[in-house]
């Protein structure tokens, strides 16, 4: 097919009938940069699965440690759920603030959903410390190898969502809403808003179902 | 589609939705989402907060006897608030990117859904027959 469009002097005349041209009214993606960090963020999905699958097996395999119940502090969850939820939500007022072109006002909001971001890994790592203070270390049963494995990726994730978010402030600021820096307030918000998707999964499938007796 | 046609049609829309960011609004596709609102944000933040704040008070006010009945809820208050993000914070419909994202999704979903069923299905008949009762009859394997 790309043969034939591309040297159509190759083949005879009656070829000339099966000839495709790029016709403009054609469908297709009208920006490459989004749809690529989406088909991106459907691969680190993918990453994600594969944590859950690995916590979905050995997520009960105790070796007589502690469990679940005896070590996750579900008020300290619900505080960190709420910090990434309210997080998303003023990452919405950003970009809301961008839409209609107001500079100071996008740059104080993405300013909070950087500190609730901050806030969320703080009280992350206060509870890992915690936990390997108590000797719940990775090291001590397939169940908090898998638990330490997907909670810390995706703290791992905000955390570079926090850096890209600074670097975008500085660049806002510098340069204004150019047409890059649009693009790009985009994709952070897709990434921030799908790292609160994940959230979802972990407070339900690690937290919530892990306290159950 | 020849990738020679492709590029010339990404290269031309590039450009021509570049030169149209900033001063008109009439095409809301420049940048593969409609605009979002405020209205939208907030739908999806108080349901995202009941749907959240419910999981936690089933779990932490121990309303249910059977765990299995609160897992069950969990999962599917789960799913829903997944949804809820998705449609009002990511903006998913079946239009944007031409369908691509929807697309994307989708396919992404069943490869999850097989990694997270088969691993689970398969690991646990592992298990079931590594119980120490099956080791008499490994032994007697070839």
């Amino acid at each position: 097919m790309s043969n034939t469009s591309v040297h159509p002097a190759a083949d005879d005349v009656h070829a000339a009938d099966n000839l495709r041209f790029y016709v403009p009214g054609e469908h297709h993606p009208q920006n490459g940069t989004l749809l690529g960090f989406w088909l991106y963020l459907m691969s680190d999905c993918l990453i994600f699965a594969c944590l859950f699958a690995v916590y979905g097996v050995v997520g009960r395999s105790y070796a007589a440690g502690p469990s679940g119940a005896d070590l996750f502090d579900l008020s300290l969850v619900a505080i960190n759920t709420s910090m990434l939820l309210l997080s998303s939500i003023t990452f919405g007022f950003a970009m809301l603030e961008m839409q209609r072109k107001r500079l100071n006002a996008t740059l104080l909001w993405l300013g909070i959903t950087g500190l609730l971001g901050a806030a969320f890994i703080g009280l992350e790592l206060y509870e890992f410390a915690h936990l390997i203070h108590e000797g719940a270390t990775p090291q001590r049963s397939a169940f908090l190898s898998a638990f330490f494995a997907l909670v810390a990726t995706h703290g791992l994730h905000v955390t570079f969502g926090i850096v890209w978010l600074i670097v975008l402030m500085v660049q806002l600021k510098k340069h204004g809403f150019i047409p890059e820096n649009r693009r790009r307030m985009m994709c952070l918000s897709m990434f921030w808003h799908f790292l609160d998707v994940v959230w979802i999964g972990v407070f339900t499938f690690v937290y919530l179902m892990g306290v159950l007796p | 589609m020849s990738a020679h046609t492709n590029t010339l049609a990404n290269g031309h829309h590039g450009h021509h939705g570049h030169d149209d960011h900033g001063h008109d609004h009439d095409h809301d596709h420049d940048d593969g989402h409609e605009p979002s609102t405020f209205k939208g944000y907030m739908t999806g933040f108080v349901l995202a907060v009941i749907l959240t704040v419910i999981p936690f008070w089933l779990v932490m006010g121990k309303v249910f006897e059977q765990s299995s009945t609160t897992a069950l809820f969990l999962m599917g208050f789960a799913a829903v608030q997944i949804v809820v993000h998705m449609v009002y914070f990511l903006h998913m419909n079946a239009r944007s990117e031409g369908g691509w994202n929807m697309l994307a999704l989708i396919f992404t979903l069943v490869i999850v859904a097989i990694t997270l069923a088969g691993s689970i299905w398969v690991m646990f008949h592992l298990n079931q027959n590594m119980m120490p009762g099956m080791m008499h009859d490994m032994k007697n394997m070839p």
